[in-house]
């Protein structure tokens, strides 16, 4: 069973209100939630964020959209106004959750462009 | 009542393409119904900086972009009863509408029936301190900060009034963003205002379209993985609203990027937190049941949004002096230029602890790690030996109340060119001022929304 990249399997975008993170990971199949699901835990995600010591993680399901919503509480260096960083939105760490690696079920297509 | 109603979201932030609005114009032109163009031009911060350029002259202190955006399009619009909604208004909406006036008349055109929408403005209602009593986990303004900006969210009411009373364009300032759109659905549609399903359905309406092209392929190509057709002419999203909250989300025909499941989805859940109670001025949504469904090409039915009653408070932000922020850069490149940027950041660190003690440095290196770490610079402690990069540009920043404190940091970087490691290259510093920002929940009462039609009596 291949080891794959969420970025072969998902898409991903980030968004920020405060010092909190939203990364919304929607499957570019649905063939793929399940196994999103059963693997992309909310304490991996802690753990691939691990350096900006996330308070919180919460995962939010969305079976209908095949997509899930995380919010990481306190990873923006206090939010766009008070950060010493170039990316004070996190814009950017949507790519950084795309890396967390899946394992597959079944196998698939490469590349799919969506549904 | 209208059957449908087509809203074409022109501009997603104040940095927007301004050339976004004519084909979008001219989509909506060949369309019967009520039809509206709206614009989002106002970023958190924008309104602060809007709120003190007024200060210093009265007739400013209003997005300065909005000729740019109105202009192309503000004949058409006109001639074909295309209503524009925008919060380009900031800190002087009064002012942005004379602009608009003035500028239809450079063009020859009738006089707009513009209209303001106001009362965003809280500074005179409630004080420091009545603020940081209401302020969201955080303490900004628990110490004794002078208040630059106080601005509520106002919901879609105010809007919808505009236009009822016969409005070619509404003006406003802080609304929140999703009300652009949910304003004109309420008076095409005549919602009462305790109809939650559909005020979710128009806040999730406005919500897709308040970003302009990321719903329709901006912020979303990754080569290879999500290709995009046509970046350099992106179409720009209409939805197509039914009475009953259905959503149909497409683009003009023509332009590039893409309209599908994955465009719509990442932008519908875009700075969600949990995607049953997204907190709008008007309705409580909830997306949990929401399905996105290609319905043919660029064209994806959105529907399902429900509603809770509107929450008894309205968020405000409010924004304070935050001191001055300080960035500097120099290139290395070459043989060992990483691990020559290595010792410059040592020699930068060390000098600082002994000029400035207390002030907290980050320190990025470009072209290794510059975004994904973390700010104590454990990230970077990690990754300096790995690759041997030949070519990165080391960045310090700081923030303090006192500019000379982060001048200090600056001064330090800019003596690496002679007193750093060899072949240090391209120092660039700034300076800039901040504003520090907090998120208070007021209540209802506290908050008088108005509605004015420009050369009548307030």
């Amino acid at each position: 069973m291949p080891t794959v990249p969420l970025h072969e399997i998902a898409t991903a975008r980030a968004g920020d209100k405060g010092n909190r993170l939203n990364i919304a990971l929607v499957c570019r199949d649905p063939a793929y939630y399940e196994t999103v699901a059963a693997q992309v835990t909310a304490d991996r995600v802690a753990e691939k964020f691990a350096a900006r010591r996330p308070s919180r993680v919460v995962r939010y399901d969305l079976p209908k959209l095949f997509a899930f919503n995380f919010v990481l509480d306190d990873v923006l260096e206090g939010g766009v106004n008070a950060s010493l960083g170039l990316d004070g939105h996190g814009k950017s760490l949507s790519f950084l959750l795309l890396e967390i690696t899946v394992t597959m079920q079944q196998s698939r297509t490469r590349g799919a462009q969506g549904a | 009542m209208a059957a449908r109603v087509y809203i074409g979201g022109a501009a997603g932030f104040a940095g927007d393409r301004t050339d976004a609005a004519g084909p979008l114009v001219e989509a909506l032109a060949r369309l019967s119904g009520p039809r509206f163009l709206m614009f989002e031009t106002l970023g958190e911060r924008t309104l602060a900086l809007a709120q003190l350029e007024r200060r210093r002259d009265p007739q400013r202190g209003y997005n300065p972009a909005l000729e740019r955006f109105v202009g192309p399009v503000i004949a058409d619009c006109l001639r074909h009863s295309i209503k524009i909604v925008g919060n380009f208004g900031a800190a002087n909406s009064r002012a942005a509408a004379e602009s608009i006036v003035a500028l239809a008349r450079a063009q020859g055109l009738r006089a707009p029936r513009i209209a303001l929408v106001e009362g965003d403005d809280l500074t005179g209602n409630l004080s420091r301190a009545e603020f940081a009593k209401r302020e969201i986990d955080g303490k900004i303004l628990a110490d004794n900060a002078q208040i630059v900006a106080a601005n509520a969210y106002l919901g879609a009411a105010p809007i919808a009034q505009a236009l009822d009373q016969g409005a070619d364009i509404v003006v406003t300032g802080r609304v929140a963003d999703s009300a652009l759109a949910l304003g004109p659905l309420m008076h095409a549609c005549k919602w009462r205002n305790d109809d939650w399903d559909r005020l979710a359905a128009g806040t999730l309406a406005g919500h897709l379209l308040e970003c302009g092209s990321q719903v329709t392929g901006g912020y979303f190509a990754d080569p290879g993985f999500k290709d995009v057709p046509g970046m350099a002419d992106l179409g720009y999203p209409i939805a197509e609203v039914d009475v009953d909250g259905e959503i149909v989300v497409t683009k003009p025909a023509g332009t590039g990027g893409r309209v599908d499941r994955l465009t719509v989805t990442e932008q519908l859940l875009y700075e969600i937190h949990d995607p049953a109670a997204y907190l709008a001025p008007d309705v409580v949504l909830d997306v949990t049941d929401v399905t996105v469904e290609e319905i043919g090409a660029d064209r994806v039915r959105v529907s399902g949004a429900r509603g809770r009653p509107a929450p008894e408070t309205l968020k405000a932000t409010v924004c304070i002096d935050g001191g001055f922020l300080g960035e500097a850069e120099i290139s290395y490149a070459g043989l060992n230029a990483a691990t020559r940027a290595r010792l410059a950041a040592e020699t930068v660190i060390a000098r600082m602890q002994r000029r400035a003690p207390g002030l907290r440095i980050r320190t990025d290196v470009i072209g290794i790690v510059s975004v994904h770490g973390d700010s104590a610079g454990e990230t970077i402690a990690r990754a300096w030996d790995t690759g041997g990069q030949k070519d990165v540009r080391l960045r310090f920043a700081a923030q303090s109340m006192r500019r000379n404190e982060v001048e200090l940091l600056l001064d330090e970087v800019e003596a690496l060119y002679c007193a750093g490691p060899a072949g240090g290259a391209g120092v660039r510093r700034h300076v800039t001022p901040r504003l520090a920002s907090a998120s208070c929940l007021v209540e209802l009462k506290f908050v008088k929304p108005s509605v004015t039609m420009l050369g009548e009596a307030t």
